[in-house]
């Protein structure tokens, strides 16, 4: 993914550090809609099985 | 409104370090709760036994905020290009989650013509902005896969749907203290509001995450050149307005409306058919598990074809869309009664496409007319989506009750109505066909001037502070 970043010009530390707090965000951001969805899909997919139950 | 400025474009501009795979996340956060139309009839029953009115009556909540979608995406668009994500965002979440709580105090004060007013118009305009709202943003920072980007966000509608139709159902459970027998109408004030304090805060997160990239930005790796050879990959530039005079934009508006139909026309009446199919061996509960499943397709559709449709082509995408989509509802008229796993497989793969129908169409308008205005001529094109709701129910309403009249039962009572679709889909099979690039004179007379200051504001790409 990194190739997809805003390029910057800042020292390699800085670098390093914003780039873990980078990785940081996006495991959170994909986290905050990632579990709701999950939870949604587990949901419907428990409905679905009364199709073959049923 | 300066306490607002940070909703600005020009404020929204992403930082250094900034990864363009948060955008999708923040477009999530806004489709994940403006799916939540899809899921209103969880609600209808006890908003039913509350007003102590019709069916209808509460249906036509529903009507509203998907007439009010339609429209404010289509008349919202160009504004929303102006403004830029954020502040259209924001003004999605308040829209949504005002309209939520306008109509828990209708519902409290019994005035159903507030629930019309909340839920179905100021909501409404909530959900049209919303959903047009991440689409452009995306397909700038994702140039090289529009399909890919848009196809997880218009994911996030059928999504929604799932989420809150589990999480109100839960909510109308926790809240009321009437006996398991009883439709939970005390129940219904307090979900309204919780949903509506809950997708407020939820969007914030979208509003807060989204940016737009640094005029001149793309992915390493990747020039506009690299569609060059692709005539059917625009790198020019057509206004919302111009795209209204391209013969391209009313074949697609018709591709939409043909496959939009064909798919709400057996989505609407899922459960219906099924068990009308196969009267001895689909039961009520079985039927509501197909149409999970279809759900399930629906959203899987959006995300795996337009994903498809970055290696194959748009064009070709909607090629399968339409003519294998034709091949397999015959299949469904004229064999579809010959077991309930075909039945269950031709539908899945019907309704995938479907889906994935509604989630390639942005990326076909930025191949077609370029990123300018995509946001804004999407919207527009949403009309379709409008037509075919009333088109898709009706078509197999009407000739099916017609069939029965005329003595027809089971699969035979629906057979014409299918074919009906057999047909629609092979007109818009045609129009995709008629789909050439635009002419040149369509083309904004500023696209090289700002394609030469694009490529000199490479190099101040990213000298603003993080955001």
């Amino acid at each position: 993914m990194s190739s997809s970043k805003v390029q910057t010009s800042t020292s390699t530390g800085t670098s390093d550090a914003s780039s873990s707090s980078m990785a940081a965000r996006l495991a959170i951001s994909w986290a905050v809609v990632g579990v709701p969805l999950a939870y949604g899909i587990y949901e419907t997919v428990k409905k679905t099985a009364a199709l073959f139950t049923g | 409104m300066s306490a607002l400025s940070f909703l600005d474009r020009e404020r929204s501009v992403a930082g250094p370090g900034y990864s363009r795979w948060l955008v999708p996340p923040a477009a999530l956060a806004i489709h994940l709760c403006i799916g939540q139309v899809y899921a209103f009839s969880v609600f209808k029953n006890p908003l039913v036994a509350k007003f102590d009115t019709t069916d209808t009556a509460i249906a036509i909540v529903f009507s509203i905020a998907i007439v009010m979608l339609g429209l404010s995406a289509a008349f919202g668009g160009k504004w929303m290009e102006r403004n830029g994500p954020r502040k259209a965002m924001f003004l999605s979440a308040v829209c949504f989650s005002a309209g939520l709580l306008i109509g828990s105090v209708g519902i409290a004060t019994e005035q159903l013509w507030l629930l019309y007013l909340g839920y179905g118009v100021v909501g409404g305009i909530g959900l049209g902005i919303g959903y047009i709202s991440p689409v452009s943003t995306l397909i700038k920072w994702f140039p090289d896969r529009p399909g890919l980007a848009t196809g997880m966000a218009i994911m996030g509608f059928g999504g929604g749907a799932f989420i809150a139709s589990a999480l109100s159902a839960e909510l109308l459970q926790a809240y009321t203290s009437l006996p398991a027998d009883q439709l939970p109408i005390d129940a219904l004030v307090p979900a309204f509001v919780t949903l509506g304090l809950g997708y407020l805060v939820f969007m914030m997160f979208g509003v807060f995450t989204v940016r737009v990239p640094p005029e001149g930005w793309r992915p390493d790796g990747w020039s506009p050149q690299a569609n060059a050879d692709n005539k059917m990959m625009t790198s020019a530039s057509v206004s919302a307005d111009n795209a209204l005079k391209t013969r391209q934009f009313w074949f697609l508006w018709i591709v939409l409306f043909c496959n939009v139909t064909a798919g709400i026309g057996i989505l609407e009446q899922a459960s219906p058919m099924i068990q009308d199919f196969f009267p001895d061996e689909v039961t009520p509960a079985s039927a509501a598990g197909f149409v999970g499943l279809l759900s399930l397709f629906n959203m899987g559709g959006r995300f795996i074809w337009s994903s498809t449709s970055d290696y194959i082509g748009r064009k070709p995408t909607y090629m399968i869309y339409l003519g294998v989509g034709a091949v397999l509802f015959f299949f469904l008229a004229t064999a579809g009664n010959s077991s309930v796993l075909v039945f269950v497989l031709l539908a899945c793969v019907i309704i995938s496409f479907y889906g994935g129908g509604f989630a390639t169409v942005p990326a076909y308008l930025k191949d077609m007319f370029g990123t300018f205005q995509v946001g804004a001529i999407h919207g527009r094109l949403l009309t379709a989506w409008s037509a075919a709701g009333v088109a898709g129910p009706l078509i197999v309403n009407v000739i099916t009750e017609s069939q029965r009249d005329g003595g027809a039962t089971g699969a035979a009572a629906y057979r014409p109505s299918l074919l009906v679709m057999v047909g629609l889909l092979v007109i818009g099979f045609i129009a995709n066909a008629l789909v050439r690039p635009v002419s040149d004179k369509h083309h904004e007379e500023t696209t090289v001037e700002s394609g030469r200051r694009e490529t000199a504001a490479v190099g101040s790409a990213g000298k603003e502070g993080p955001r």
